[in-house]
């Protein structure tokens, strides 16, 4: 017995370190309420038929009543769709599956009418949604009319043709000219191959039915997997048009094998912790905001409820939340998905550990007992060892017929977060005056921490206040919770806090005002105090004034610290602070114009003296040549210098270097030529006039 | 030697020196009154920025170094084309003067530049 249970703590461990606890919650009145705000008519009609289906469908799986205008407008779009000849397969095939839940009549010679364009719809269909609009719409036409004369013509070939497009890793194409595979397509490729063994069963092999088998198989080797146990299908994302998404993706992988299943006789085998991580995969999701979303979770949920696979059961709790002190028991539900009772079971509470611990557990096995009338399994008392705070505990479902086994499946072990609250004693609660040395009590007085204190001691900075009191939990053990503060408040509303340290059970803070003298800022007078003790699980968190103390403390030195501005409005310290503006450099002292240009004008005068000199000393312009190719090329060296000239004071003004350098560069190569030209002309008549 | 003679020595030794710059050739004078043209524009932009102080300092220095460049490229002209002078016996004038002109235009460049 020991040894047993040694070994199954040890499982236990193991276990739980892979998985984290979570809890997943079946369908409630929260997704009834949301399914009709979400599913409404827009201007007395549904955009299109498949939304229209789509909002039946959902009304219909939640038990809600069917309303008048929903009614009517669905069966206003079916009829009008039913009894227009152009309509494709796939308007027929929405109209015909809203109409399998509206139940509006169609006519015998409209239904008839149907039943030949979808055959022939069949025999002309080429890629996999073809068939399934077609092969689904005669499914549903030979249930609604009364005519049970529907023959699949060929239903081998047809069955052939759309096996043709499966892949070997489970997946199926499209069409044969499109190369990318999903499993969106092997879901609606599962659907259609149902729905053709359905119309003609006799007529097909059994081994073409067997070897989808394997399919199935392949396909739900590719599931996917988040860290909370949930399982999911999903493709890659190569087109971004044709993306599903895991949601849709899923849904549609379910409802194919759930139609499969229902139509072969043998059993598909499928292990059943997959068909429970699919399970928790839309449960998971919790209210969808969207219609499509919701859908898609409510008929994937739908298919899980029944089917011939297996039936997942969910154990969900009535609350996380348990008091201690108030006696509350913790309340078990296992149901369906959609919230339908379960068949007859037990469940057993196999541990419960402390979050964050990986110690053993802190209960032995035991069973919960069932309440017939709210069909609640319940533990009235929780053990001993179940004190204030945060726990995991671990459910284990057994089943109690053992057919049910092979119908149902309730996963191994269930791990639910359970928060345990409780009323925690305070008691010997005191606060005394202290003398420093001798540590001798001067006054002391007895505190009420639950009713109301008004306190009244003196101190000076020689000695020394305490606080103490003792927390103990409803089971009698030490506490710590997570805020233990003593405030003191000065009437200038100056505030110190500090933390209340503990040793087990007792709690005490002892606060020498010699060594606190400074961090008072020398302030002496009436000090409120004001303790707080709270903690999550304490379902008596206190903040209560102890009442006042008057401090003597001495003068503040001349360099003391300040104490900081209190703002009158406590709340005012986060207000808006104050606005920084930027301030620009000054800019630098300019001398006045007037003597600027003063000075320009002096500049000038060197100028004149240089050209009055000239003119003194003689100068003239007797060398320069006359005949006109050395005269042309002597003007032409002036006009280049001159242009230089012109070319810097526009770069000063506008151009900038680069541009200047280009034109400087032409001119000088310009300039070179020209000067080389008239220079070499003045030097050959200077030889000339010294050798004559 | 008294003060006396030494003033009159002073008086004969700037007449000698005034009657010998007489004779120097014209366009030497012409080069030696470019120059002082240039230092004393030098001088009076020195006198301005004592005035009003040296912002900007870039410019202050392009419009002084300026002065001082274009004295020292002529005063290089002048002993180029100096016909007294031995070491440039061998160097036509007018490639001393295409020299200059071509310095000078380069100098005004850079001074532009750093004018601002």
């Amino acid at each position: 017995m020991a040894r047993s249970l040694a070994g199954f703590l040890v499982l236990l461990l193991v276990i739980s370190i892979c998985e984290a606890a979570s809890l997943f919650q079946p369908i409630s009145d929260s997704h009834r309420s949301a399914a009709l705000e979400l599913f409404t008519l827009d201007h007395g009609s549904f955009k299109s038929l498949e939304e229209t289906y789509e909002a039946l469908r959902t009304f219909q799986i939640l038990g809600i009543e069917k309303k008048p205008d929903v009614t009517s407008a669905a069966c206003r779009s079916i009829s009008e769709t039913v009894g227009s000849s152009s309509s494709t397969p796939k308007d027929l095939f929405y109209a015909l599956k809203a109409n399998s839940i509206a139940q509006c009549k169609i006519h015998e010679k409209a239904s008839k009418g149907i039943i030949s364009s979808l055959n022939a719809a069949v025999s002309g269909a080429s890629s996999l949604l073809d068939f399934y609009y077609s092969v689904g719409g005669l499914v549903l036409i030979k249930d609604q009319s009364s005519n049970a004369d529907i023959h699949l013509a060929d239903a081998e070939g047809v069955f052939r043709s759309v096996k043709a497009f499966s892949q070997s890793d489970g997946r199926w194409r499209y069409s044969s000219n499109n190369p990318e595979s999903s499993a969106f397509a092997a879901g609606i490729a599962l659907e259609t191959l149902a729905g053709i063994v359905s119309l003609a069963s006799s007529e097909l092999d059994q081994s073409l039915i067997s070897t989808l088998r394997n399919d199935v198989s392949k396909l739900f080797d590719s599931i996917e997997k988040y860290d909370d146990g949930t399982l999911y299908f999903d493709d890659k994302l190569v087109d971004g048009r044709e993306y599903q998404g895991p949601l849709s993706t899923t849904s549609s992988v379910l409802r194919g094998l759930t139609a499969f299943a229902a139509v072969t006789t043998g059993n598909i085998n499928l292990p059943g912790d997959k068909i429970l991580g699919l399970a928790k995969f839309f449960l998971g999701i919790g209210v969808p905001g969207d219609a499509k979303d919701f859908f898609y979770q409510i008929d994937a949920l739908a298919c899980l409820e029944s089917n011939r696979v297996s039936i997942p059961l969910i154990l969900s709790l009535s609350s996380a939340v348990i008091s201690v002190t108030k006696k509350d028991s913790l309340k078990v539900r296992v149901t369906t998905v959609l919230g339908s009772n379960a068949p007859p079971l037990t469940v057993k509470l196999v541990g419960a550990f402390s979050s964050g611990s990986k110690d053993a557990s802190l209960v032995e096995s035991q069973e919960l007992k069932f309440d017939q009338g709210s069909g609640l399994h319940i533990l009235n008392d929780l053990p001993e060892s179940i004190d204030v705070g945060s726990y995991t505990f671990v459910f284990e479902v057994v089943l109690q017929e053992p057919e049910d086994e092979k119908v149902y499946v309730t996963g191994s072990q269930t791990k639910a977060p359970i928060f345990v609250t409780g009323l925690i004693k305070i008691e010997n609660s005191e606060i005394a005056v202290l003398d420093s040395d001798l540590g001798s009590v001067e006054s002391q007085n007895k505190l009420d921490l639950a009713g109301k204190n008004a306190v009244s001691l003196s101190a000076n900075h020689l000695q020394k206040l305490r606080l103490s009191f003792q927390l103990s939990t409803p089971r009698g053990r030490a506490f710590k919770p997570h805020q233990t503060f003593l405030k003191l408040r000065h009437e200038s509303k100056v505030e110190h806090i500090f933390v209340v340290g503990n040793s087990g059970k007792k709690f005490e803070v002892v606060l020498n005002f010699l060594g606190l003298v400074e961090k008072f800022y020398y302030l002496s007078g009436k000090y409120d105090m004001e303790l707080t003790v709270g903690d999550a699980a304490m379902e008596n968190s206190l903040l209560v004034a102890i009442g006042h103390i008057e401090l003597d403390l001495p003068e503040a030195p001349e360099k003391a610290p300040r104490p900081p501005l209190q703002p009158v409005d406590p709340y005012s310290r986060y207000g808006p602070k104050a606005e920084i503006t930027h301030i620009f450099r000054a800019p630098e002292k300019r001398p006045p114009q007037e003597l600027s240009l003063a000075f320009l004008g002096l500049t000038i005068l060197p100028l004149l003296g240089f050209l009055i000199g000239l003119l003194r000393l003689g100068v003239n312009m007797k060398n320069f040549p006359t005949k006109p190719v050395p005269a042309t090329f002597a003007i032409l060296f002036h006009v280049g210098i001159g242009a230089v000239l012109l070319l810097y004071m526009f770069f000063w003004l506008k151009l900038d270097l680069f541009q200047t350098l280009k034109v400087v560069s032409l001119l000088g190569v310009f300039l070179v030529f020209v000067g080389h030209r008239t220079l070499s002309h003045l030097a050959a008549a200077s030889a000339k006039l010294k050798s004559a | 030697m008294g003060r006396a003679s030494s003033k009159e020595d002073a008086g004969a030794l700037f007449h000698s020196l005034r009657s010998a710059y007489a004779a120097t050739p014209v366009n030497l004078k012409i080069i030696d009154l470019y120059v002082g043209f240039a230092i004393f524009t030098a001088l009076i932009q020195v006198v301005y920025m004592a005035v009003v102080g040296s912002f900007p300092f870039n410019s202050f220095l392009s419009g002084v170094l300026s002065c001082v460049g274009t004295t020292v490229l002529a005063v290089c002209l002048r002993i180029q084309v100096n016909r007294e002078n031995k070491e440039f016996k061998d160097l036509p004038p007018e490639r001393a003067f295409a020299d200059f002109v071509l310095c000078n235009l380069v100098l005004h460049l850079v001074i532009m530049n750093f004018l601002g």
